[in-house]
């Protein structure tokens, strides 16, 4: 396929790999905060191209990992009610909350329905006038500008049976936490590809000045992310903290100003509660006063008791890179993909998820 | 989850504001993606679609980026005599 095939090449993928070698001199720690780049690391054995020297953390690049238990309670409570449809991502649908998932809430009659894009909800929401639809919107600022084109095209047609249950988080604000946390250790970041197609990378200049840290922007496939460790590693050991683009195919200094504008223009910034984390400030997206009809929040509003996030698992030390999948006791034993303990487990792009697809439930190389 | 799939634009089957849309070739796979956030990008560009929508534009040129450094590493080691 064009711009993939190309970006595994088995030559180059060497050539990288070799360079890297030749760069580096001292122990180093990265962490990369997409789930994306966790899966392609995982998948095709990346971390195991590289000297010993360097340690890949794996940051919390899922957003479905992070969306609070709370959250997912909430969705199920909307979707039990009788009128309305819930709409979601596949991965959303096994996340555990504090007693159940959404596939048993739609094993025992709610109507959940997976969608591909939040378009797909709008467009069943104007095709079945007599059902309310709700779309529970996850995903990072890369999902952002397709739930707030969601959100304007229902605007725009004047829809009244359509809402959003949003639970969008936002990247850099994850990134200064870890920073700012005693437990993790990271000298230097992979920043998110497509996070930054959208918004551009100005806004982690601020994030290397204040804790001078090297920050590049990378894509996802073999090249890049060796590409992106080169420019990390050679950044550290030149000691340089700046923020680099390497995967200058997709990602522009200034983003994509439409996505951005419509952003800006349907959400505004919030605290929100990451899950296994606890809350970060000024890290989530809620939906605009102006468009107030549309957030489910307010038209599903339910009454559920605090919970604590508390499933037994080590998620939250996995999520900041403080301790890897297979360091978890119950990793591979009482936690797996078919039966959970943590969303890590859940999402393919969890961490524990992608440790156990291609390392085994020992987490070792296969 | 931000899985996002680079594809060439096909067609354009809409040219609302909003709902500027195209049939995208993935490799052989097509599929109707939103189009309005890339007004650029026209019949023979490629996009990247995430989520039913194209986020970016993808820069051809760009792209070669990569492969222009690890031929100036090749360069630079036959000079040296590594190889």
């Amino acid at each position: 396929m064009k711009f993939v095939d190309e970006f595994r090449e088995a030559d180059s993928v060497k050539r990288l790999s070799e360079q890297i070698h030749r760069s580096t001199t001292r122990p180093w720690s990265l962490m990369e905060v997409c789930g994306g780049q966790t899966h392609s690391i995982v998948r095709f054995g990346i971390d195991q191209l590289l000297p010993d020297a360097i340690s890949l953390l794996h940051g919390p690049g899922c957003p479905v990992c992070v969306t609070s238990e709370r959250l997912i309670d909430h969705a199920i409570a909307v979707a039990e009610d009788r009128d309305v449809v819930l709409c979601s991502f596949g991965d959303m649908l096994r996340v555990p909350g504090t007693e159940k998932d959404l596939l048993t809430a739609r094993s025992a009659g709610a109507e959940v329905k997976v969608v591909y894009s939040p378009l797909d909800a709008v467009k069943f929401a104007v095709e079945h006038p007599e059902r309310e639809v709700v779309f529970f919107g996850v995903g990072f600022e890369t999902t952002a500008p397709a739930t707030a084109l969601a959100v304007r095209q229902a605007h725009e047609q004047g829809l009244r049976n359509f809402s959003l249950l949003c639970s969008h988080v936002l990247v850099p604000p994850a990134i200064e936490s870890i920073l700012s946390s005693d437990k993790a250790s990271v000298q230097g970041f992979l920043a998110a590809g497509h996070v930054c197609a959208v918004m551009g990378w100005r806004e982690y200049i601020p994030i290397c000045q204040r804790f001078r840290v090297p920050i590049v922007v990378t894509g996802f496939e073999p090249i890049d992310l060796l590409h992106g460790i080169l420019l990390c590693i050679e950044q550290l050991e030149a000691g340089r903290s700046e923020v680099e683009n390497q995967y200058v195919r997709t990602v522009t200094e200034e983003g994509n100003r439409k996505a951005q504008d419509l952003i800006v223009d349907v959400f505004e910034v919030v605290p929100r509660h990451w899950r296994g984390i606890g809350e970060i400030g000024s890290s989530g997206l809620a939906i605009r006063d102006h468009y107030r009809e549309f957030d489910a929040l307010r038209r599903y509003p339910v009454d559920l008791e605090v919970c604590s996030d508390n499933t037994g698992c080590i998620s939250g030390e996995v999520l900041i890179g403080a301790k890897k999948p297979p360091e978890c006791p119950a990793f591979g034993a009482a936690c797996t993909p078919e039966h959970p303990l943590g969303a890590t487990m859940v999402s393919s792009e969890g961490a524990c998820a992608a440790y156990y697809r291609f390392r085994g439930s020992a987490g070792q190389q296969i | 989850m931000c899985l996002g799939i680079p594809g060439r634009i096909v067609t354009l089957t809409d040219t609302g504001v909003l709902t500027r849309s195209g049939i995208v070739d993935f490799e052989g796979v097509t599929r109707e993606i939103n189009l309005a956030l890339v007004e650029a990008a026209g019949v023979g560009d490629f996009i990247l679609a995430h989520a039913g929508i194209a986020i970016s534009q993808i820069n051809e040129r760009e792209a070669q980026k990569v492969f222009e450094y690890l031929r100036s590493i090749d360069e630079a080691e036959l000079e040296t005599g590594d190889l």
